[in-house]
């Protein structure tokens, strides 16, 4: 299989697209990351470790993690109607379950952190665009973590496996069908947080893929490093 | 190794004008390598290597290493004197809002002396801003005691926050920069480890000095010899 083709906006086929990492850009936040991939933007505001209202959530032997994940009713083309829906639920969960590995909630037994994740612009990866600011803005609220998660979705183009996609590729159709495998990635390990796949593809070809999403976590890792050390030097 | 851990804990007491050379680590990030250190606080051994924990800056001190944490919200801890604002009288205490995840209680008897049952909201009402040390940290929440040197009703002057996480900062190596500032401005301060800092001085003018001042060290967090540059900045705000 030959991977010497360009892809519609000139990317290689394990190019990421431009990335864009600030941290600190909510000042009544505990922590707060803007993290995009080209015209994927979103933003991250952590509060926390914080009582946890209703009650009979509260938890004696750890925290609790609360995601909320919401596009902007700006940030798609025909307007979204605002509020909770099936989708942003789902997402929601999902990230929350993507950043709990590398968090020590036993450390704050009783409480909540809360993490807002709201998209600006979408332009397809919003789930995973959500990780990694979420991810910074944990660090910036100085919880403890083990780790950062990198979080990257690989899609395919007819048989061809090309990561980071843009609304126009994930919605190609021809060839073997769209498709799109979000995952997140413990960044100094090789464990993976969240798999999570829309259409087919081969279970022999798993590995390659995963192969693909280290090496592009390791270029999401040094931008997140990179803006979580300028927050502490630029003070 | 617990006990060293202690030790080199107490002697590394922030310094603001230790020349220790320290670096910023985020999460998971290797500080050091090999078996001969000791993780400190906001690190831990991951096989033969020590990594941070939290975002911070990393100082090494002998054989352990720690990470000093830069943002975040108030983590209680044993001991700690904290400023807070009473928000409701009980039978047999007050309920304190300290800033932090837990309720905060500070029973009668934890008064230094002698308060009618009857009569509780003479000594503290609700709204009054007092100085507190925490007793004990339970499941259920924190214990406060006003038994100590400088805790109780904190009257006149005002308070205002900063980020925690740089109270020590603020503070010193045995309160030389908190003694430094209040020699300048001749106000009394509280600081308490939450962040609440409260000022009460002669004039409206030096309090806000004061304020001043503590809010340029805790925007500097970097810096090396930061007393130095405290002392040269309030020559250039002298009027």
């Amino acid at each position: 299989m030959t991977k010497e083709f360009k892809r519609l906006d000139g990317r290689k086929y394990n190019e990421l697209r431009k990335m864009t990492a600030k941290v600190g850009i909510i000042p009544n936040a505990d922590g707060s990351a803007l993290f995009a991939f080209g015209n994927t933007i979103a933003i991250a505001a952590v509060y926390g470790p914080r009582k946890l209202h209703p009650q009979h959530m509260q938890d004696p032997s750890t925290g609790v993690l609360r995601c909320n994940y919401d596009l902007l009713s700006f940030s798609v083309e025909d307007r979204k109607k605002p509020g909770p829906s099936r989708r942003s639920q789902e997402i929601s969960k999902v990230t929350g379950w993507s950043l709990e590995p590398v968090i020590d909630l036993e450390a704050f037994p009783n409480t909540v952190i809360d993490v807002q994740i709201y998209i600006l612009q979408a332009d397809a990866g919003t789930r995973t665009a959500g990780i990694n600011a979420a991810s910074m803005a944990l660090a910036h609220a100085g919880i403890p973590m083990k780790d950062l998660v990198c979080s990257v979705a690989v899609g395919k183009l007819d048989k061809d496996f090309v990561v980071d996609l843009t609304k126009e590729e994930e919605d190609f159709e021809d060839g073997e069908g769209a498709t799109d495998f979000a995952m997140a990635k413990l960044a100094n390990s090789d464990e993976f947080s969240l798999l999570q796949m829309d259409g087919k593809i081969s279970p022999e070809r798993i590995k390659e893929l995963l192969n693909l999403v280290s090496e592009s976590s390791k270029e999401i890792y040094e931008v997140q490093k990179k803006a979580l050390k300028e927050a502490i030097t630029h003070e | 190794m617990k006990k060293e851990i202690e030790q080199a804990h107490e002697a590394l007491e922030y310094d603001p004008n230790a020349s220790v050379k320290r670096k910023a680590v985020v999460p998971g990030e290797i500080i050091v390598e090999g078996e001969d250190y000791l993780p400190g606080e906001g690190t831990k051994r991951q096989g033969e290597n020590v990594i941070s924990t939290r975002l911070g800056l990393a100082e090494e001190a002998g054989r352990v290493v720690r990470v000093i944490p830069i943002f975040g919200a108030f983590i209680p801890r044993k001991n700690n004197v904290v400023i807070g604002r009473i928000i409701d009288i009980t039978f047999n205490g007050w309920l304190v809002d300290i800033d932090s995840a837990s309720n905060s209680f500070l029973p009668i008897d934890e008064v230094p002396h002698f308060i009618n049952k009857n009569e509780m909201d003479q000594f503290l009402d609700i709204g009054d801003i007092i100085a507190a040390k925490i007793w004990s940290i339970k499941s259920k929440g924190i214990d406060l005691a006003l038994k100590g040197k400088g805790l109780g009703r904190l009257e006149g002057g005002f308070i205002f926050r900063i980020i925690p996480s740089r109270v020590p900062r603020v503070i010193g190596r045995e309160g030389s920069m908190i003694n430094l500032i209040k020699e300048k401005t001749g106000c009394n301060i509280t600081v308490g480890q939450n962040g609440w800092i409260w000022i009460s001085g002669t004039s409206v003018e030096n309090e806000i000095k004061a304020r001043r001042a503590i809010e340029f060290v805790s925007e500097k967090v970097h810096v090396n010899g930061l007393t130095e540059k405290v002392e040269e900045w309030f020559q250039e705000n002298e009027k």
